[in-house]
């Protein structure tokens, strides 16, 4: 049996899946482009990681479940309701911006209406606000789960280590996910741990470790499924060491020369957007022409957005002065 | 009313609010089962559970980090840091999160969140038990900080800070605890965040000050009377964001101003005290600003002579008060 139809999935669950994971990509390469074009100052990409991101996000509830996401996850906040145009006005730091308003650098993600948490740049800081959020609902004896994911270079820094102890000890509903792309910009894996599987470091915090193939959207879809079940039936919480490729370098200001050009070739070989594709047309009855259709409607889509948001408006400068504090504004 | 000391006073607005609001819980290493290492929390786990009261892992990181996260889901969480030093691990959550959650979010995520520490020194707590390390956190747009000097302020001040919807600090004299009693209003009493309180009137000087200082200053201020000199004593109450208003108005009445911290001298709170004096009470004042503050070396040394070396106290806040006034 297919693999899909294991999960119980179907065509059309397929077909969203998919449809994210290419907006994502084609979002995050045209914003490369225009960062190349001088008309972005700063862009830090998904390329890769788009099948562990909707993977995950596609088993989540979005009513219910809160998210803390990290710098690279367009897929799982475009999974979450974020939209093109909403993306491309953050990353052109327009008024509109619904994370910030313009106020931080696109990758921050944040957006209460879609259930994600505010992130800021000092990585790990949000898995202990996941936690947090997921005490709360214990607290409430409310629906849902919390879900952080960070890169594997977080996973060197205390508030990780603090996140994970907590949420086992009291059993919450909280699930994290390792991003792992084997590169904290240049400092690679093999510097930043020395534990073969990270998901293994689960067992001395007392919960549910696994490692997944993150290139392999079904299989991440089931781990967090899984994982997600477990939380909400009081098993606790999960670790999922989902492994990735960086396609790209670390951001729109990196050379990436400190890794080997056949290597990043080879990771490209196996692009989740090619093997997903591939695995539908092999599983299923969806054609080439779906395919290219698809493409079409988002082009037209990302063109749109661009174009919103390359005309919408700037904040105005004094706008920098609001959101101190809820009563009275600085300056 | 009933008497109360500050440390009961404290307890007094954890238990009003606590039993008010459902939302509202504390948080730290030893605040339910024993009570805290002071006894603050004494008595509150048996009355709200173990989840309401709850004792953490000892990781304050942790505690801020958490709080954060429950704050933005609409929970209203008091966290207590054992001693102000040990706040230092978590200050990457406070000054880079708390405070920056509302700005960065355009207003669409906000921070109630209180984190209680008791400060100061005088106990025979050397370095890491003596600090006011209020300082490194008073420079910082979304934080607001407080320091009550009495028990009625004690009260007032952390039920305000409960309520306040964004993130506040609150500081406690740890020698004030059980030093200080007076009457203190029973129920609901809140004492507005970012005003300043004149603690006893006078129009010869002014001394602006805070936490335990207030009480050396007045008692200060009794001993000059006999000079013939009135002293009007100031408690801050709210270092972080400066009632720059009040401040102005209670220097520009005497013309004279003398600034008293137990912090170390350099950069403390008193620093930008004195620099909104200068800039905008210059031509009112009849003498120099005068500071007294714990000397410049890293923090209180155990020895109890070194230790009262290191501490303001009446005579000292004294023998500046009569050198101002005599200017």
């Amino acid at each position: 049996m297919a693999k899909h139809i294991e999960l119980g999935l179907d065509n059309d669950d397929l077909k969203h899946m998919y449809r994210i994971m290419l907006l994502s990509r084609r979002l995050d390469e045209r914003m490369m482009l225009l960062n190349r074009a001088g008309k972005l100052p700063f862009v830090i990409s998904c390329q890769g990681q788009e099948a562990a991101q909707v993977g995950a996000a596609y088993a989540l509830d979005k009513e219910h479940d809160i998210l803390s996401p990290y710098y690279r996850d367009l897929g799982v906040v475009t999974e979450f309701g974020v939209t093109a145009k909403d993306s491309m006005i953050s990353a052109f730091a327009k008024k509109e911006d619904i994370s910030s308003g313009g106020k931080q650098m696109p990758g921050h993600y944040g957006s209460k209406k879609h259930n994600i948490l505010t992130q800021g740049s000092v990585v790990t800081t949000h898995v202990l606000h996941a936690v947090g959020a997921a005490y709360a609902k214990m607290l409430d004896n409310a629906e849902g789960v919390s879900f952080a994911t960070l890169g594997e270079g977080s996973t060197s820094q205390g508030d990780f280590h603090e996140g994970l102890n907590f949420a086992a000890i009291h059993k919450l509903p909280f699930i994290c996910m390792i991003e792992n792309n084997g590169y904290a910009i240049s400092v690679p894996s093999e510097l930043q741990y020395a534990v073969k599987d990270l998901s293994k470091r689960a067992i001395g915090y007392g919960m549910h470790g696994e490692q997944v193939d993150g290139n392999d959207p079904l299989e991440v879809y089931r781990v967090i499924k899984e994982a997600r079940d477990r939380a909400v039936n009081g098993e606790g919480p999960t670790l999922i060491d989902a492994i990735v490729h960086r396609l790209g370098a670390h951001s729109s200001d990196d050379d990436d020369k400190y890794r080997d050009k056949e290597m990043i070739a080879s990771l490209k070989e196996t692009d989740c957007i090619n093997t997903f594709k591939q695995y539908i047309l092999d599983e299923t009855d969806i054609d080439e022409n779906w395919f290219a259709e698809l493409e079409d409607e988002i082009k037209a889509e990302i063109n749109e957005a661009t174009k919103y948001a390359e005309n919408a408006e700037y904040a105005a400068p004094e706008d920098a002065l609001l959101n101190v504090y809820e009563e009275v504004h600085n300056g | 009313m009933a008497k109360m000391t500050y440390l009961e006073a404290i307890r007094d607005a954890l238990d009003f609010e606590m039993e008010k609001d459902n939302d509202v819980f504390v948080l730290g290493e030893d605040v339910g089962k024993k009570g805290g290492v002071f006894k603050v929390t004494d008595g509150l786990q048996s009355k709200y559970g173990k989840n309401r009261v709850l004792d953490t892992p000892l990781a304050e990181s942790l505690i801020a980090g958490t709080a954060i996260g429950a704050a933005m889901m609409g929970k209203r969480p008091v966290g207590e840091i054992q001693f102000a030093e040990y706040i230092l691990p978590a200050t990457n959550q406070i000054l880079s999160e708390a405070a920056k959650i509302r700005y960065r979010s355009n207003g669409d995520w906000n921070c109630p969140l209180v984190i209680r520490a008791p400060f100061g020194g005088g106990i025979h707590g050397a370095l890491y038990h003596s600090q006011s390390i209020e300082s490194v956190f008073a420079s910082t747009p979304g934080l607001k900080v407080v320091i009550p000097s009495t028990p009625s302020d004690a009260k007032g001040l952390l039920i305000a800070a409960i309520r306040d919807n964004d993130p506040v600090l609150y500081f406690e004299h740890k020698k004030a605890y059980r030093f200080l009693r007076e009457e203190v209003p029973e129920g609901e009493y809140v004492v507005p965040i970012g005003e300043v309180d004149v603690k006893r009137d006078g129009d010869d000087i002014t001394v602006i000050t805070y936490g335990l200082c207030v009480h050396m200053a007045i008692e200060a201020a009794e001993r000059l009377k006999d000079d013939g000199y009135e002293a009007k004593i100031v408690d801050l109450r709210t270092i972080y964001p400066l009632d720059k208003e009040g401040i102005r108005k209670h220097v520009k009445e005497t013309g004279k101003v003398l600034l008293v911290t137990e912090d170390n001298l350099e950069g403390s709170v008193m620093s930008e005290v004195s620099a909104i004096i200068s800039e905008d009470c210059f031509y009112d004042l009849d003498a120099p600003v005068m500071r007294l503050a714990g000397p410049d070396v890293p923090a209180m040394p155990y020895a109890p002579p070194m230790e009262d070396y290191f501490m303001v106290n009446p005579d000292k806040i004294y023998n500046k008060m009569k050198e101002l006034a005599e200017h």
